[in-house]
Parts: C-alpha cells; structure tokens; sequence
C-alpha cells in the first residue's frame, strides 16, 4: 500500500518528469546515432564507447577553452573519428561488426582512463569544469506544474527532441534519406542504380558518432560538470535497445528512450521517496531497475519489429545465390566472400 | 561504324555490336570470342542451356561486368561502361532474373531511386507516383504506385523493373529469363508488352532457354553454347530443332515441350510434331509405367502461415504411393515452400494432419521424422541442404549423426564417418574425389550430388524433393533424373516440386497444381498439356481448364 | 576458404598484437614517455623473478575459463558477452555455499562449490540464450544488461546481507574446506591450483568439439542454423544449451577466484576479467589451445601494467592494447593485407 502511494507521490512530482527527460536525452542522442547507422545497414554498437569519449573530450576542451558549449562541439569530431573507424573496419575491410564496436568501446575505455593523469592529474574523476548553464523557457515558467517541470531546462534537452524531428525529416523526407534506406535494405540493388553505397554506409556511421558523443557531452559537461572514469553506464548499450524498441524509427526510438529514461527517474525517485525511507545501502538495487526494464522490454518485443534487411551482414545471402548463377559481380557495395 | 564481318549486311542500324567479347573467370571461359548484332527496334533473342554464357554477356552490356577482349558498340559508338550507371545514361535498361528492388520501400519510390523527383533537396514522392503512373499507362504495365515491394506479386515486380528502365530512358532493353517466374499466361502478358514497347521504337535483347518462347517473340536469334556463339539466325528462317542442335545435342531430346501457342506460320508444323513425338517416345521408354503400391504419405486439409503470419498452405490434401512421383506444380511463391516446410517439420502446422506411413506425424520434429523414413531434398542447398563450412565427409552425416555406427555414446567415430563418403563419393559419382574438402569449394551440381547421396543414404520410405535441378549444367540434370526414377523403381514414395514444367511432367505419375496455397487440380502427364497446367497455375480449377 | 587459412588463423592475431603494441607505443610517446622503457617494465612485471610469474599464472586461470567461455559461444554462433556478470553470479553463489560448508570434507566441498559456481553462471547465461532461442532477443544487448543486473545485485550482497568488516565491500571468508589447495607459495602468494582446473577444462573442451556428436551440432548450428535444423538439430535447445555451457565456464571462472585467491567474494571482484575473456577468444580464434597462450599474454599484460605505473604509464595502455588488438582481429582483412605487402615488398 505504502508502495503505491509512494507511486502516486511520484507521479505528481514534477521533478519526476524533469529528471525523465534529463535521464532520456542521452538515450535520444545515442538511439537517433545508432537509426543512423543502422539504417543504412551497419551494426554500431560503439555507441556506448563514443558516449564516453565524447563526455571525456568535452569536459576536457571545456578546460581547455572556459566554455562548455565549445567543449561540447570539440568533442564532435573526436566522435566522428571513432566511427569514423568503425565505418572503416566494417565496410571497407567487411569486418565483424560486433567485434570491431566491441573493440572500440574497449578503446573508449582505455584512452579516456589513461588521459585522466596525464591531462587531468589525477585519477576516478575530474574536478568540475564547467556545467551548461539551463535556460528558462520565457512564460512556462510562470505555468504550474509545468513550469516547475520543463520551465527551465537544460538546451541540450531541446538540441535531443529537435534531432528527433530532423532525422526523421532527412530519413523520410529527402532523397538522401530514401537512399539511406534502401542501402540498407538491399546494398546491391542500390548500387546497380548507381548509389554510393560506400559513401552513404561512411554518412550513416560517421553521423552515429555525431550523435553519440552530443550524448556523451551531455553526460558530463550537460548534467554534472565534471567527467567521472566509465560514467556511461551502460546507457549506449540502453539506447541501442531503445532503437530495437523503436523499431528503427526515429520517433519510436524518442518515446523508448523516454521509457527508459522515465525508468531511470522512477528508481532514482523511489530511493529518495519520502514515504518509503529506503536505506542507502539498498540503491544497487533500485539501479538495476532501468537495465530489467531493457531486458524485459528487449526479449517480448523482437518478434514485433523489422530490422533493416541487410543489417550486420556485409553479405546478403541473396548475394550467395545470384553469385551461383554469375560467378562474379562489380558489387563494390558488398563484401565478397573469399 | 561498326566494323564488318562477313555475311552482315552494314546497312542495317544496329544498336547494339558486341564485337570478340572475350570474358574469363578463375576455371571457366565465360565468353569466347563473341560477336553479337541487335538490330535497331528488333527483339533479339540470346539462347543457350544453364551456362552457356548469356547472362555474362549481358553484364557486360550493361557495364556490370568489364571483357576481357573485344569491343562494344551501342548505336554506333564505341564505348567502354564502368558501371550500369553509364550504360543507362546510354539508353541501356536491364531486368536481371533476380529482381534488384527494395522490399520495404514502395513502387514509386523504387523506380525513382537514385534518379530521384526533387523539390530542392527534398524527395518530391507526389511527381514520383505521377511519372510512374504516367508510363504505367503509356505503355501498360500495369503496377500500384503506392505499394510496397514486398506486398505485391511477382509479375508486378517485374513490370516495375520495367518501369524502372524506361523511367531512365531506356531504348534498349534487356531481359534475362523473364518468364522464369511466370505462369504461361503471364509470360504471353509480358509478350504483348515487349510487342507494344517494339511499336514505340524500344531495342529489346531476351535472353532464355526456352525455345518456344523465342520462336514467338524474337525476330532472330543468337545461340550460345559453352561460351561460343554457334549460330546466327533469323527466327522466321528457323525452327526449333535446328536450334535445339546449336545449343546441344543431347537437349534435343529434352527440349521444352512446345505448346499449342507456337506461330505455326512461321516454323514447319512437322517438325514440331516430331520433335513432339520423338521427346514422347524417348520418355515412355526412361519412366517404365508402374503399378504404384499403397498410400505411404498423406497430408489432410493442411493449412500453414508463411512468415509475416499469413496463410500460405489453404486446406491442401494429398496422398502419395511407394513407388509414385507425386509432382507439384506452380510458380514461386503460392505456397510450395511453406507446404514442404511444414511437411518436413520445419514449419508449425496450424490446422489438420500429417500421415506418414500410417502414424499420425503432425507436429513432428525433422529428426523425429527422418528417423522414420522421410528424406528432403531442399529448394536451396547452400541455406537448407549443406553446411558450407564443414568437410564433405561430415556433411554427408548430417541427419544421421547422431545414430549409429557414426555416434556412439556422444561420440563420433571417424573411422566409419570417413568410409561412409568415400563409399558415397564413389557410389554417386562426387567430384572431386576428396571428402575432407569443404561443402562450399564442390560445384554446384557436385553439392547437389552430396545433398542427394546423403538423403538417399538414409534409405526413405518418402522423399520430399524441392526444385533439384535449379541452375545445374545439363550432365548434372540428367543423372538427378536419373536418380530419382532409380528411387521410384525401388518403391519409395516421392513428392517433387517444381517450377521446370519440363521436369514435371517427365517425371511425375500425378501431376498436382498449386495456386496461392491451394490444389487447383489433380491431373496426369498424358492426359493434359502444358497449356492446361499453365492455366491451373494461373489460379483456374481443372473443371474450367477441361472445359 | 584458402588452403592456408590453417595458417593465417595463427598468424593473424600475433601480427595483431604486434602491430598494437606498436601503435600504443605511439599512444605512449604522446604522453612524453619512453615505450621502450615502459614496455621493458611491463616484462619485469610479468616474468621478474618467481613472484611476478606466479602473478602471472594466478591472473591467466580466470582468463582461460572466461576466454573459453566467449569461444565456445563463437563457435555456437553465440556472442556471449556476459562472461562478466556469469562469472560474479558463480563467484557470488560459491560464495554463499562456500561460507556453509564448514564440516564437510575438502573432497566434497570443493567440488560441490565448484559445481555450484558453474550452475549459477550457467543458469545467468541460460536467460539470455534462452530470450534467444525463444524470442530472437539479440544476446548482446540482453547479455550486457544481464552484466549490469548482476553488478547491482551482488554490490548489494556484500553490503548489506552478506556484510563483513569495514572498507571494500566484502563477503565472510569461505570455510577452510572450500578453499583450493595452492600449489605453490611464494612469499605471500599462494599459486593456486586453479590453473590445472582452467588447463583441464581447456582439454575437455576441445575433447567436446571436436569428438563428440554435441560439438557436432554446436558447430553446425553456429556455422548454419539453417541446415543444422533441416538435420535435426534442434536450434533452440542448442542456442540455450551452448549458452549455459559458456556460462558454466564463466561461472567457474568466478567460483576459482573466490576459491583459489580471493577466498571471499571482494568487491566487484570481476574488474573486467569477463570482457578480457572476449579479447582472449578472440586473439586464440576460438581454439581452446590458442586460448590458453592467449590468456597468458593478457595474464603478463595485466601483471606488467602494473610495474608500467611506477614508469609514469597509467595502466588503461592495456585496455587500449586490448582493443587494438580485438580491433585489428575483426578486421583480419587490414592485418592480411599489410602482411601481403610486406611479403611483396621482400621479393
């Protein structure tokens, strides 16, 4: 019984819903980076690993520059250049997609731990640097309830829901889009049209790292100012999840992130209820509410969704088979199997 | 100019001259030293067996793939194409036999990919369904702009890829085995287009090897065979025997059989008769005539879903005899492989009943099932039939692995693995002789013959057998054949499906006829035509096709 | 596949690390200091006198199990990366049976907590296989938040229910007839005999896949599980089946550090052996004996890093090393190709 009340309690907290889309905006970020990816057809799941690199690189150029927005954009290509080598491993060496991510969130993980004294002085975490400073939104403020809720707020929030909207503009809107999803579903098709399969996998990844380190940035130098060793989490792996759940969408992939994200405020909010009076030594375990939730969700819903038909396979077996009866193809899209 | 070779007349335009194509891949010679001529405005047909070399030097055409040698001109001028891309800014459209579409986006948008309708940078979709639309009717091919690729049947399919290569202003068109996915109904359909796209000055280049067809639409007609070009013929000139002999001698006596459609007036009726009688005769004296023994399989009202949940199999029945080939009839994608599927327990049964050998099988797992008996040779042999990745010796196991003599309390014993290929090498005749080497290094006919002899090892009582011969050489087909009528005279009950209409009926004792999940009609190779059985594919019950 | 692929599948990942070496010293000289130096330093943590190596050997014995598991995963056509948490919930569960077994004879105790150790891991993994086989749920992502859970839940356990003392979390130490008996002792540490245990669980893994009629179907049904099913080769019970295997050894990996070294459950006592387990199955392509070199490179990598601090060179150059490495062996096709033209180069 307390339970529910404690529920309701929440519930009707604004700061509920606010620390939901704080919870959720990186999740956004790094599930609009793995649509990108995906889409076109090239598993990323790196994500985690850029994540970090970009909360690292961000909260260091912040350092380096005073501002926290220029940490924010320096760390872009940091991002970008992670991907930037997974696109390469993937597609033009045809590597396996899971190991080459697996790899680099090893990288990810060794390079922002090594730089921590060299840069920073000492090791765990760094002092703080610099915080995006949130805005009031002029008038919402005034709204009750609302107001106290997304009245002032934190504009990378806003940067997440904008990307929402753009990407699914550009994926279903512009020609760039349509030849993104046809990449993805069939490589070879698109390129006996003349498509640059190559160059457009190159966009879709490189863009996934885009997204993913403004995640990452949003980590650190968004919420808390400083940068913490391994403080993603396991929220790119979350948001990864949140793209299944969207079903490759760029919509679907916000309203999950949003679930995930309100699981996250719900176990926060639970711990610190003043109705339950949870001990301090419980919190692990309100923690791994948002990580049962992800599996949950993962395992009912994969029967439901429809991935990119030419996901993770560098070769379509459709390929195997027109090879049977051509013995050799220009398929410079496609990896051949030798 | 194209340059001249004597017996051409150099008056003529040409739009295509593919001069001393020379094309070579590791162990094969594609293409030997071919010279093609297609005449402006013509329908030109390319024909030869499964490997003859045809659809390489289409590829070449199409800039897929680049010669070795020789020359290539299109409307005259020489050139040299990278890639498709160049080859359609020439004029050059091509509709490959494995259609290159895009499953989840629709019409309108396949057509237009990659050429797209812009507003600005923006996808205009709106001017997209308009265009189409617009040479949809111009030239009535009849498509739904606004459906996705995966939802619409196969004959649509191809008539968007038709679109697709005239939305990009194809004057040339090529077309490889286009009716290989169709009913005789729709391949005459698809005629009727190629002959309204002739009238509007369109080049068409069809590859095929099925001879009566070319007699019908082809103004002449180049035969390949191994790589060469054999012979050079105008179709109003010729017949099918004289081409049949172009393209092999032993396919003489296994060519299609010729319909009641040909354009009598243009070839000589008797041989048509001859070539009708003599493929009869040779037939009755290979598949002696047999008293099938009593009912060995039985499916009862089956109903099964395909993949996306909807009903695939619709109250199929049937029954097969020992010592019966039960032959199944229809194009791709009305049912067979879900039906195969669920026979062989590889799909869930969703209403009615499997009976095998008198035991109620439905629900049965594959090993359950071919521990009773039952063998399948599957539709796809590098998905369903082999383990590329494995040595040959233990894919011919595979089913059987976990039994005796080959596994003794979990463990394998080598020794009789080993003897087991050896003994099936030899007994079917694998090459190369060297079981340790890897499913995926044996051509595709040596594979077949592993598939084969594995399943026959087995020794069934009831055999599943799905299109056996796809894309094997003409040697490879007839020991298949072969095989199977040896299994017939040994009393196993056989159930083939199959798209070749040939192989039907030179097989089958009963021929069945499925059209979107359910049996048409019942029939027996001698007392029905091709035209008949065309028609039940075409979704039409064997009372109205009798009558 | 090329006749030499016997080969390169060996060749392969020792260029890999090579070249990763050679990038990280690159790494190194960036933060202004000597590789040479440092990389001297790492083989005098290693392999510098008796202690280092029994260091070295106490570090692989996990490494081997959790390299293992992730490699008969592969070879089922499984990507287990929750070798992590399968190895803290058999580390967790041997330690909950271990602290009971006080009166009960070494020769019983320590196979049952060993045993127990290798259900828990097992059971973890069966979960995601078992989502697998039954809803298609791809294992990675359901595996990692498995890892995640199991993090949480037993940093609960040894804060609360199973608290002991003050300082790092920590569990009660096992009853005595629990612990491994050590093999060695060095100044003060004992080299435990859980290496044998790791050797011995190689052999009988390699005995698995290659001998036996249940390696056959694993391998099948990881190379085609098309085909394996058209054979009779029941892919659901297969996927859970190669994945509880996986999780057993991990599992075991667990229960061996709380038996052999640790003899209480410590911390977060996986300090990332299970991801380590996926870089070992990998540089060792899958073979159970090029796991067990594999996992005594990372075994002197991690040992070393250790000494590599006193030089100044912060100890995450491994994990960097790591994942060049892994890198560099999922895009084998960059190591061939630079190999090829060395090759070419020389002639």
């Amino acid at each position: 019984m307390r339970f529910i009340e404690a529920l309701l309690d929440i519930f009707t907290n604004p700061q509920f819903y606010k620390i939901t889309l704080t919870a959720s905006t990186p999740l956004i970020f790094a599930s609009l980076g793995g649509v990108f990816s995906e889409t076109t057809g090239v598993v990323n799941i790196a994500l985690e690993g850029i994540m970090l690199m970009g909360a690292f690189f961000s909260v260091v150029f912040t350092q380096i520059t005073g501002s926290p927005w220029l940490g924010v954009f320096l760390a872009i290509p940091i991002g970008m250049g992670m991907a930037w080598l997974h696109a390469w491993a993937s597609i033009k060496w045809c590597g396996n997609q899971i190991v080459s991510g697996a790899a680099l969130i090893l990288i990810a993980q060794g390079v922002t731990g090594f730089l921590m004294e060299p840069i920073f002085g000492q090791p765990g975490q760094t002092d703080f640097v610099g915080k995006i400073a949130e805005i009031k939104i002029p008038g919402l403020c005034k709204v009750p309830f609302l107001g106290q809720a997304i009245g002032q707020i934190n504009p990378l929030v806003i940067v997440a829901f904008a990307s929402v909207f753009a990407t699914w503009f550009l994926l279903y809107k512009t020609t760039l889009g349509l030849r993104m999803r046809a990449v993805g579903e069939n490589p070879e098709s698109a390129d006996t049209l003349g498509i640059n399969v190559y160059g457009i996998r190159y966009f879709g990844v490189i863009m996934s790292g885009v997204m993913a380190s403004l995640g990452g940035s949003f980590l650190s130098v968004g919420e808390v100012g400083n940068f913490r060793e391994l403080m993603t989490g396991g929220r790119g792996f979350i948001a990864l999840a949140a793209m299944i759940l969207g079903n490759w969408n760029p919509i679907g992939a916000m309203w999950a992130s949003l679930l995930f994200g309100a699981s996250e405020a719900m176990a926060n909010q639970l711990q610190s209820s003043p109705i339950l009076h949870v001990p301090a030594t419980t919190k692990p375990l309100f923690n791994m509410f948002p990580f049962i939730v992800t599996l949950v969700v993962v395992a009912g819903l994969i029967g439901k969704t429809r991935p990119p038909a030419a996901r993770l396979w560098p070769i379509n077996f459709k390929v195997v088979l027109y090879s049977m009866f051509q013995p050799q193809q220009n398929l410079s899209s496609t990896c051949s199997r030798s | 100019m194209p340059p001249s070779l004597g017996g051409i007349e150099l008056d003529k335009e040409y739009a295509v001259v593919m001069k001393g194509i020379t094309k070579r891949f590791p162990g094969v010679l594609a293409n030997d030293h071919v010279d093609l001529f297609v005449e402006k405005g013509e329908i030109h047909a390319i024909v030869g067996e499964n490997g003859a070399g045809k659809t390489t030097l289409m590829n070449q055409l199409y800039g897929l793939l680049h010669p070795d040698e020789g020359e290539i001109y299109v409307f005259g001028k020489k050139v040299h194409f990278k890639g498709p891309r160049e080859a359609i800014e020439h004029g050059i459209g091509m509709v490959h036999q494995h259609f290159m579409l895009v499953d989840n986006l629709t019409v309108a948008e396949n057509v237009v990919l990659g050429s797209e309708t812009k507003k600005g940078f923006l996808f205009d979709l709106n001017e997209a369904r308009k265009v189409v639309k617009d040479l949809s009717e111009k030239y009535g091919l009849l498509v739904d702009v606004d459906a996705k690729i995966e939802d619409i049947p196969v004959g649509m399919q191809q008539r968007v890829e038709i679109i697709k290569t005239l939305y990009r202003g194809a004057e040339i068109l090529i077309l490889d085995e286009p009716t290989a996915v169709l009913t005789p109904q729709e391949a005459e359909e698809l005629f009727e287009i190629l002959r309204r796209l002739k009238k509007s000055g369109k080049t068409i280049i069809f590859i095929s090897h099925k001879l009566n067809e070319v007699m019908e639409i082809s103004d002449n007609v180049t035969v390949m065979r191994l790589g060469k070009v054999t012979g050079r013929l105008k179709t109003s000139e010729t017949n099918p025997k004289e081409i049949a002999r172009l393209t092999d001698n032993v396919t003489v006596m296994r060519l299609g059989k010729v319909t009641g459609r040909l354009k009598t007036s243009e070839t000589n009726p008797k041989e048509i008769a001859r070539l009708m009688v003599g493929r009869d005769v040779v037939l009755r004296v290979e598949k002696e005539s047999k008293e099938p023994g009593d009912v060995v399989f039985e499916v009862k009202d089956l109903w099964v879903k395909d993949n996306r949940g909807l009903d695939a199999v619709k109250g199929v029945s049937l029954k097969v005899r020992r010592g019966e080939i039960v032959g199944i009839a229809g194009v791709a994608g009305n049912g067979q492989t879900e039906l195969v599927e669920a026979i062989t327990g590889l799909r869930k049964v969703e209403k009615g009943k499997i009976i095998f050998d008198g035991i109620d099988v439905t629900g049965f797992s594959p090993r359950e099932l071919r521990d009773m008996g039952m063998a399948h040779i599957p539709e796809d042999r590098l998905k369903y039939g082999l383990i590329v990745e494995y040595p040959a010796y233990y894919n011919l196991i595979l089913g059987r692995h976990h039994r005796f003599p080959f596994s003794e309390s979990n463990f394998l014993n080598k020794r009789f693995i080993l003897k087991n290929a050896e003994d099936l090498f030899e007994e079917f005749d694998i090459r190369p002789r060297k079981p340790e080497m890897l499913g995926g290094n044996f051509s595709g006919g040596n594979q077949q013959k592993i598939v084969v002899a594995r399943e026959l090892s087995h020794e069934p009582k009831f055999m599943v057998i799905s299109q056996p011969t796809r894309g094997l050489d003409v040697g490879a087909i007839e020991f298949i054949h072969k095989t199977i009528l040896r299994m017939r005279a040994r009393n196993v009950g056989i159930l083939l499906i199959s798209m070749e209409l040939e192989e039907i009926f030179s097989l089958s004792d009963r021929i069945l006829v499925i059209y979107e999940g359910e049996i048409m009609g019942e029939t027996r190779p001698e007392e029905t035509t091709f035209e008949k059985v065309g028609l039940m594919m075409a979704g039409h019950r064997l009372e109205e096709v009798e009558r | 596949m090329r006749p030499d692929s016997r080969i390169w599948s060996f060749v392969v990942p020792i260029a890999a690390v090579i070249l990763a070496l050679m990038i990280a010293s690159i790494v190194i000289l960036l933060i202004g200091k000597n590789p040479v130096v440092a990389y001297e330093a790492l083989i005098k943590g290693a392999f510098g006198g008796r202690q280092a190596i029994a260091d070295t050997i106490i570090k692989t014995t996990p490494l081997i199990l959790t390299g293992l598991a992730v490699g008969f995963g592969f070879r089922a056509g499984v990507f287990n990366i929750g070798a992590e948490g399968q190895m803290i919930m058999g580390a967790l569960i041997a330690t909950v049976v271990g602290i009971n077994l006080g009166g009960v004879p070494p020769v019983i105790a320590i196979p049952v907590t060993m045993l127990i150790g290798m259900l828990a891991g097992a059971g973890w993994a069966a979960i995601a296989g078992y989502l697998k086989a039954k809803t298609g749920a791809h294992e990675v992502v359901s595996t990692i938040m498995l890892n995640w859970i199991a993090t949480y839940l037993s940093s609960y356990m040894v804060t609360e229910p199973l608290a002991v003392g003050s300082g790092t979390p920590k569990s009660p130490e096992i009853a005595e007839s629990a612990k491994l008996p050590p093999l060695l002792t060095i100044g003060a540490t004992e080299m435990t005999s859980g290496i044998i245990i790791a050797i011995v669980a190689a052999i009988i893994m390699y005995i698995i896949l290659e001998k036996t009629t249940t390696g056959y179907e694993v391998k099948a049904a990881g190379f085609n599980p098309y085909a394996a099913e058209y054979g009779g080769i029941s892919i659901s019970k297969n996927i859970t089946m190669s994945m509880a295997i996986s999780g057993a050894l991990a599992g075991l990996a667990g229960a061996l550090e709380v038996m052999g070294v640790h003899h209480r459950f410590l911390g977060t006592l996986s300090g990332g052996k299970g991801f380590d387990g996926i870089s070992v199955a990998l540089i060792g392509q899958n073979h159970p004996i090029g796991i067990m070199f594999a996992a005594f490179l990372m075994a002197s990598l991690r040992t070393g890093s250790n000494e590599m601090q006193f030089v100044g060179v912060p100890k995450h150059i491994i994990m960097i090393i790591q994942g060049i490495v892994i890198f560099l062996v999922a895009a084998d096709r960059i190591v061939r190709t630079i190999l090829i033209r060395k090759k070419k180069v020389r002639s």
